[in-house]
């Protein structure tokens, strides 16, 4: 099973959970499994096209996916997968 | 950083730095460097707060801070330069007085003002490292391009909640290699609302602390040179489940900035940028208004009014001035519950999501009848009931 990490902001869509393991097999289809399971992902993750919002990065290991390549992105038993989004908090 | 070579310490300075100078790698070469050094924190909050304590008690020579903001009760539990006898001053008038107090060798430049377009590079202009501590993306974009054409590393820290983000852009290697940006890591911010602010969602107050510190060793690695900057680097930190990650930025083609064809050429609105709406467009969508002392009225006067609170349960929690809670992201699911023939009253914290939930029941149901409290319960507080507690 890939694992998703989810973001403290996406955490509210997910009854708080951190982490979101899936078994489906490349990327693309990982996230639609994501927003299926918790349909309150999908407006603040993807954007009307169904594409990764720009100011939210998915990285696969330590490494940056490209946004166009979801779909050919193959995963394994132990991937690990961040969505990281853009935060401002400071003071 | 220029002309360390010249910098002399005086005994009760090097007393001070004595412990610097016993490590080998950092030395009096080190020291000297910090002394020459001049480092501008953009807000002295909560990351502000640890990681200027530390750059002033390791000797950073001249340290610029820039805020407008004045002490609130709500600061207090992470931004641990401030007492509860400090409430009410100037941000930078009390972090002033804490940093000479800890290091009375070292200057402090004090810019009481907000960062905009039109000061930014004036008052960046002479810094060796800029180190980012807001709040809010605009003036997260801001500080990146401001820093990025006049050629300073921008050393980031971002936090939420339990979360935290750092980073160094545009950092140049010896080698003259430039490395990415903000830009490059988010080419847009989110629009506006979609992530909330730490005043609406909250923050674990030693996050700043562990975030801030990060900043300052980095700040302090910039200017002395030992070892590697987080450039090019995100560094990750989840306190909930102390997962750390340093994930790659890899630079952006597109970037206005530094891509293959900049188009970014001076500063430009940050506010139209992000999303967010100036004051003559704020007036032009039109949101009735109702100040807490009219509410009050109208209710001393009998009036029939429904009152809805779009804050969070948990917020409600904390105060509530007995509206119905109906949180902002659900509210479209229950415009029924709205009434449309009186008198209807949103309120929120401070006035900003009860005026995002009008616009979208007015644009969505054509609701006319939806009065936006100003200044939420923070006024209601203020104003008419200090009973009710500010959060």
């Amino acid at each position: 099973m890939a694992t998703i990490n989810i973001p403290t902001p996406l955490r509210k869509f997910t009854d708080q959970k951190r982490n979101f393991e899936t078994d489906r097999q490349t990327l693309s289809d990982a996230i639609d499994h994501l927003v299926a399971t918790y349909p309150g992902v999908k407006n603040n993750l993807l954007d009307e096209e169904g594409k990764v919002r720009s100011f939210i990065k998915v990285y696969i290991e330590d490494n940056e996916v490209n946004p166009n390549e979801n779909g050919s992105v193959e995963l394994s038993e132990d991937t690990e997968i961040s969505i990281v989004p853009a935060i401002a908090g400071g003071i | 950083m220029n002309n360390w070579n010249d910098v002399e310490f005086s005994k009760e300075e090097l007393g001070h730095y004595s412990r610097h100078l016993t490590i080998p790698e950092f030395g009096m070469e080190g020291q000297k460097k910090l002394k020459a050094a001049k480092v501008l924190a953009v807000g002295t909050g909560g990351l502000g707060a640890p990681m200027l304590q530390y750059l002033a008690a390791a000797g950073v020579g001249t340290i610029g801070i820039i805020d407008f903001d004045k002490i609130e009760a709500s600061n207090l539990h992470r931004q641990v330069l401030f007492g509860v006898s400090d409430i009410g001053r100037p941000k930078v008038e009390v972090t002033k007085e804490r940093l000479l107090e800890i290091n009375p060798h070292i200057t402090v430049n004090v810019y009481e003002t907000q960062l905009t377009s039109e000061n930014a590079l004036d008052i960046l202009k002479g810094y060796d490292v800029v180190a980012d501590g807001t709040d809010n993306f605009p003036t997260r974009y801001l500080v990146n391009d401001a820093s990025v054409m006049l050629d300073i590393p921008n050393v980031h820290g971002s936090i939420f909640q339990f979360e935290g983000q750092v980073s160094v852009f545009n950092y140049v290697d010896d080698e003259g290699n430039r490395g990415p940006n903000y830009r490059d890591l988010f080419p847009e911010p989110p629009p506006p609302g979609l992530v909330p602010s730490c005043a609406e969602a909250g923050v674990l107050g030693v996050l700043p602390g562990i975030i801030g510190c990060l900043q300052a060793s980095e700040v302090i690695k910039i200017i002395t040179g030992i070892g590697e900057p987080l450039a090019g680097r995100l560094f990750l930190f989840d306190a909930l489940s102390f997962k750390t990650r340093t994930v790659k930025i890899t630079k952006n083609r597109e970037n206005p900035l530094t891509g293959e064809h900049p188009t970014l050429t001076e500063l430009i609105d940050y506010q139209a940028f992000c999303g967010i709406p100036g004051q003559g467009q704020e007036a032009e969508l039109n949101i009735p208004e109702v100040s807490v002392q009219e509410y009050k009225e109208w209710l001393t006067h009998g009036e029939d009014i429904q009152l809805i609170d779009v804050r969070e349960p948990h917020e409600y929690e904390i105060a509530e001035i007995g509206g119905e809670l109906i949180p902002l992201n659900t509210v479209l699911d229950h415009a029924d519950k709205i009434s449309r023939d009186k008198k209807v009253v949103v309120h929120c914290r401070s006035g900003k999501r009860s005026a995002d939930a009008i616009r979208q029941l007015r644009d969505k149901y054509g609701f006319n009848n939806l009065y936006n409290l100003k200044g939420g319960i923070l006024a209601w507080s203020k104003e008419i009931d200090e009973s009710v507690p500010q959060y």
